[in-house]
């Protein structure tokens, strides 16, 4: 039997060796998201037409850096700690090899560090798509390599541990609903790596003058099966998540956890096929393809999102109505815990997401209206809504339940942490929108000067209206809002788990970066029967559907998304006039 | 026979009880319809003269 802790405060298990690896992976994901909100700002205060702060081999080297940091290594850092949590604390069992597990780690943060270098060499400031002719150094493609190497290392101890639970009868039934959702971030991932190895180990050999040439179209094909689909694992992961959260903060079950598993099915079937969109305006591929891909089989994928957000704030209006809070359609929601960050940027999360990366997402995966916005400043401004507001945030609002949970410290500074996921997003939620506006009217993404001041040179001119610059300083204003809510969520975090009080008094630095704790905290005893907020996680359950609040706010979703559809459409005709 | 009867397991649980299967799944659904399908199209891409 395996050494295993029990946290006294919420009954979760876990397990000695794993929650060494859940903290080590979170913390090096942390370190990433510092490194990438630094690159943020100076990005943001770049684009932003009044300040333009970078030269334009910094800008891109910047962005290159900024791309990676925060898409890649801060997410999937974090990821692999949720995958281990959800697999070997939520279904009370030992993680399988952790030391394959370590190794995993070890090649990721190699692999991170070597592509950061090779970036801030200068030599590879070839965007996080480094679209091919574009040639990087070759350590920046190795780094990369590596790094998905040790992710994938992580996605097989997740299996292998669901394998040893299975074995040893650790759990009754199906695994619980947030676990089937790591899985489907896990399956996605393991696709998602096989895409990039597909296409990162030919673009390594190229540039070290093994291969004669990279196809460009096969390039972007393949390579966005990778990069598209490793924002997927995301959507899985943080609407798991969600589903912890509502569970944790308010004992709340899934409003039908069949539904809310078949949506996990849908992402896994359907999800990873929207990696289509991005080649929407390219030659060479035929509509079929575009079409099936972007429209009939991720519209499956968009039912699921939409019955994950759906599920979720209404789960969270049944666990609210059955303490008592019935009066109107919202006061389930008015007295919901706000000055909580756990609950508060998950439920900003599942708002922000919806609205604004969910239905500027559908907009962009049709082929016709993908057209007005292709490869603009809208194309960031989704996905800021989406990976930002809906992941990051999500992953944020987790590590306050998991300060005092896994590291074992109190939180510093709670009065500034109930105010940062607001902060974070409603800076974000400028920055995304601002830019979507900007590229609506056409300024392009990935652009050191749109004022074209080289070409003015050579004789030819183009001028943006002036409601364009405007919306690009609001951009730099929300950017910077948004910095500072990072960069209190890196205060209170950092901070927290190197200066907090310990709650456990052999929570020293070291076991904060994944050192055990004292061995007198754990046993090799059989657990006790689940009681606490872990129950809530890991049994099963269907709360029903007496949520009309929430009915009522999916409508409201529904119909703003049918209203911008339209426009856009309305929109097309004008700039496309068909005579 | 009837216990038997009772605690037979739906065949959607069977499939989203089964880990590996949907991993296949999960990988083959996308590299069919995205990758081998997207790069078929483009090796039948005629080469220019």
């Amino acid at each position: 039997m395996s050494q295993y802790r029990i946290c006294p405060d919420t009954g979760l298990y876990f397990d000695r060796a794993g929650e060494g690896l859940m903290k080590a992976n979170a913390v090096a994901g942390v370190v990433a998201l510092l490194v990438a909100g630094v690159l943020a700002l100076l990005v943001g205060l770049t684009r932003w037409p009044a300040i333009h702060y970078l030269g334009a081999s910094d800008f891109y080297m910047v962005l290159t850096a900024h791309g990676l940091n925060a898409l890649i290594f801060w997410i999937i850092f974090f990821e692999i700690a949720i995958l281990y949590f959800a697999s070997s604390s939520l279904l009370r069992c030992r993680l399988a090899t952790p030391r394959w597990a370590w190794l995993g780690f070890i090649l990721m943060l190699i692999g991170a560090i070597m592509t950061n270098v090779a970036i801030f060499q200068g030599s590879s400031s070839v965007m996080m798509t480094s679209y091919a002719p574009m040639e990087a150094a070759p350590h920046f493609y190795l780094g990369l390599i590596l790094f998905a190497v040790g992710a994938l290392i992580g996605c097989f101890v997740f299996l292998g541990t669901l394998v040893i639970a299975k074995e040893e009868h650790t759990y009754e039934g199906s695994i619980p609903l947030v676990t089937f959702g790591a899985l489907t971030a896990c399956i996605i991932a393991v696709f998602t790596i096989a895409s990039g190895a597909i296409i990162l180990i030919p673009s390594f050999l190229w540039s070290i003058d093994l291969i004669g040439q990279i196809d460009a179209l096969m390039y972007r094909v393949i390579w966005w099966g990778m990069g598209h689909s490793s924002q997927q694992i995301n959507v899985a992961a943080q609407v798991s998540v969600w589903y912890a959260v509502a569970a944790i903060a308010f004992g709340a079950k899934p409003m039908s956890e069949k539904v809310s598993r078949t949506a996990f099915l849908l992402y896994i079937l359907f999800l990873q096929l929207a990696s289509a969109h991005h080649i929407l305006a390219d030659p060479g591929v035929s509509s079929t393809w575009k079409v099936f891909n972007t429209s009939y089989a991720m519209y499956l994928a968009v039912l699921a999102s939409l019955i994950h957000g759906l599920t979720v704030p209404g789960s969270i209006e049944v666990a609210q109505r059955k303490k008592g809070l019935t009066n109107g359609l919202f006061e389930w929601l008015r007295k919901a815990p706000w000055g909580n960050p756990v609950f508060s940027g998950v439920f900003l999360s599942v708002v922000t997401f919806g609205f604004l990366g969910g239905i500027t997402g559908v907009v962009m995966g049709t082929e016709q209206i993908n057209l007005i916005i292709h490869n603009t400043f809208y194309v960031p401004g989704h996905f800021h809504a989406t990976v930002v507001l809906g992941t990051t945030l999500t992953f944020m609002a987790l590590t306050y339940f998991l300060i005092p949970v896994l590291f074992r410290r109190e939180m510093i500074l709670p009065g500034l942490a109930k105010w940062q996921p607001y902060l974070f997003a409603g800076g974000m939620t400028i920055l995304s929108l601002f830019m979507m506006g900007a590229g609506t009217l056409g300024v392009p993404r990935r652009h050191w000067d749109i004022g074209f001041a080289q070409a003015t040179e050579m004789g030819l001119k183009f001028e943006f209206p002036g409601s364009a610059e405007m919306m690009l300083g609001l951009v730099g204003i929300g950017s910077v809002i948004a910095v500072i809510g990072g960069g209190l969520y890196l205060v209170i975090t950092v901070g927290s788990i190197v200066f907090g009080k310990k709650i456990e008094e052999s929570a020293g630095l070291m076991q904060s970066f994944g050192l055990p704790l004292a061995a007198s905290c754990y046993t090799s005893e059989k657990p006790e029967p689940v009681k606490g907020p872990a129950a809530d996680l890991e049994e099963h359950g269907s709360a029903g559907f007496e949520a009309p609040g929430t009915f009522v706010l999916a409508m409201v979703l529904l119909v703003t998304f049918v209203v911008y559809y339209f426009i856009n459409w309305k929109y097309l005709s004008s700039v496309w006039p068909m005579g | 026979m009837s216990e038997e009867k009772e605690e037979r397991v739906p065949a959607m649980q069977r499939l989203l009880d089964n880990y590996f299967l949907l991993l296949f799944l999960g990988v083959t659904m996308p590299t069919v319809f995205y990758i081998l399908w997207g790069v078929m199209e483009i090796v039948s891409i005629p080469i220019a003269k």
